[in-house]
């Protein structure tokens, strides 16, 4: 119990910044219309991939002959790629469309 | 040179913030995508290239996962049909999951003496969460692609209840105990991994926006908890963004379903339907694409409601023929938008983008309702529960309470339907029954050109 209130107290600036996010996140998203629910899922899915950071600190922190902290965080890599990559593409070409109105 | 880097950082936040921002606003969509790529852009190139304690380069092998992942992202991008939007959206939540779920698992492998219990607490958690994101996509990626069929057992959500304790248990006993069972990191990796598959697998049909968006929102949360193990706040707050942006997402489609969170992931649709079954074995009236278009020609405000069906059947293009044809001939047509028509939010409004139908002819549900009584003709196309009326007037339905578009209250419907099935949460649809319902059996799409050919012989 003492550990979690020593925790906290550390790092009380830090879960203020997370509510405060947390609500932001709230905020800019309420008042999105209907037409957008799909792209701005696969855009914000897009920003989810930015879980590929942590996959390039391990490679590169990697004793290079680690074999599979390599492997496993390449393919860590990739999949983050195609996520951030392929949802910003895909969000684009929907966004494309509507504008041709 | 470490401010820099935090100040890049800082930089890709707010580029991130910024893009999210104006990706909620129409006019400025695309380039608040823009935007948010470019934050994403920097985050990585920074991540790539500022001091590391611990560096060993090892460059080739990332910037060719890098190369090999940006070429497979703009492939799968480009060849997606706009229909398929929802399973790709799905697959590519499933690979952020698993990323989370990789990172976890070796940051676990690193763990000893000196590792405090917050780290490893969040890091189990971090891997928890990434894989319900991971398996949970994939199947739901499955489901709306049809590899997976749905399936539901009166069980099913004890089951999952009990994984789930069983997961949490596992967990907590662990980060307590971390040297007591070398395995254990395994068992959870496993247990959690099933946990998703199983979580998403009971869960079908006009429940899946809620559960696209929920599982979109738990890829943040993991790579949120990542951004705290590895004290990087450009992963802490893109992820609590996406990850509040998600489940405000799924609190608006639950609302608009009026069912609660917790009803769609432990309940699931249909079942106990007793005493619905065979109350409505009535007579259907069967109409001709003649009549049909006659009714539609003649007619003086026609009201097209999309759903899942006219994804199925590509209907889209046709439909804006129809609706072309219509108004060159003097009727009024617009479309009327369920919030959760399709298989993701939304996905109505993309489809008849791509069909190049103006955004002022989509009536959302309030104001479709509101002037139904005006309507001559509903041209139902491949929608099902969105027009139930059992969602009104009938307490003992599942989906009772539900918000519908009220077609029986315009003059004459029509609705386009492969066969007599139930909708896809297997529910009796009285509206097929009623006297003012005429039903056009067949292929969306043809049935839709064949009145296309017919409107057009006419004057």
């Amino acid at each position: 119990m003492l550990e979690v209130l020593d925790f906290l107290k550390e790092n009380i600036l830090f879960i203020n910044l997370l509510i405060m996010t947390f609500y932001l996140g709230f905020e800019i998203i309420s008042k999105v219309p209907a037409v957008l629910h799909t792209p701005l899922m696969s855009g914000s899915n897009a920003i989810s991939g930015i879980v590929i950071i942590g996959a390039i600190f391990l490679v590169r922190q990697a004793e290079t002959t680690d074999y599979l902290t390599i492997i496993l965080g390449v393919i860590g890599i990739i999949l983050g790629t195609i996520n951030v990559v392929g949802g910003h593409a895909v969000t684009n070409r929907m966004l494309e469309m509507f504008k041709k109105k | 040179m470490m401010e820099y880097i935090e100040l890049l950082y800082v930089v890709s936040t707010i580029l991130l913030l910024i893009g999210l921002r104006k990706l909620s606003s129409p006019a400025s969509a695309r380039k608040g995508n823009l935007i948010a790529a470019s934050g994403m852009i920097l985050a990585i190139v920074v991540s790539i290239f500022s001091p590391l304690e611990g560096d060993n380069g090892n460059y080739l092998y990332i910037l060719g996962g890098i190369l090999a992942g940006v070429l497979i992202g703009l492939f799968y991008s480009r060849k997606v049909k706009m229909t398929e939007i929802p399973e790709l959206v799905s697959l590519f939540n499933g690979y952020g999951g698993a990323c989370a779920v990789f990172i976890s698992i070796l940051e676990i492998l690193k763990f000893n003496d000196t590792t405090s219990l917050s780290i490893s607490s969040i890091t189990y958690t971090a891997l928890f969460v990434g894989s319900i994101a991971f398996t949970g996509s994939l199947v739901a990626y499955g489901k709306l692609s049809g590899k997976v069929k749905d399936w539901r057992s009166s069980i099913s959500s004890y089951f999952n209840l009990f994984w789930l304790v069983l997961c949490v248990g596992l967990i907590v006993f662990q980060v307590l105990n971390p040297e007591l069972y070398i395995y254990l990191p395994i068992v959870i990796l496993v247990v959690s991994l099933f946990y998703g598959g199983s979580f998403v697998f009971p869960i079908g049909g006009a429940d899946m926006p809620v559960v696209i968006s929920l599982l979109n929102a738990l890829t943040g949360i993991a790579a949120a908890l990542s951004g705290i193990v590895y004290d990087n706040m450009v992963m802490l707050l893109g992820g609590v963004l996406v990850g509040s942006s998600g489940i405000i997402l799924t609190l608006l489609m639950c609302k608009s379903m009026n069912r609660s969170l917790l009803n769609v992931v432990i309940g699931g649709f249909g079942g106990d339907t007793e005493g619905a079954e065979g109350k409505y074995q009535g007579t259907v009236k069967e109409t001709s694409v003649n009549d049909v278009a006659i009714n539609m020609r003649y007619a003086d405000n026609v009201m097209i409601i999309p759903g899942y069906g006219m994804a199925v059947a590509q209907a889209q293009k046709t439909c804006k023929e129809l609706e072309k044809i219509l108004t060159n001939k003097g009727v009024n047509v617009n479309y009327a938008i369920h919030p959760v028509a399709g298989r993701m939010p939304g996905h109505m409004n993309v489809l008849l983008a791509e069909a190049d139908v103006s955004y002022s002819k989509l009536f959302d549900m309030e104001d479709a309702n509101s002037k139904m009584s005006d309507i001559d003709v509903c041209l139902i196309v491949g929608a099902n529960d969105v027009v139930n009326p059992s969602a009104l007037n009938e307490p003992n339905s599942p989906i009772y309470g539900m918000p519908i578009i009220e077609v029986l209250n315009s003059k004459n419907v029509v609705v386009l339907k492969r066969g007599m099935s139930k909708g896809y949460s297997g529910i009796e649809n009285p509206l097929f029954f009623h006297n003012k319902t005429k039903m056009l059996f067949g292929d969306a799409r043809d049935s839709i050109e064949g009145i296309l050919n017919e409107i057009k012989t006419m004057d």
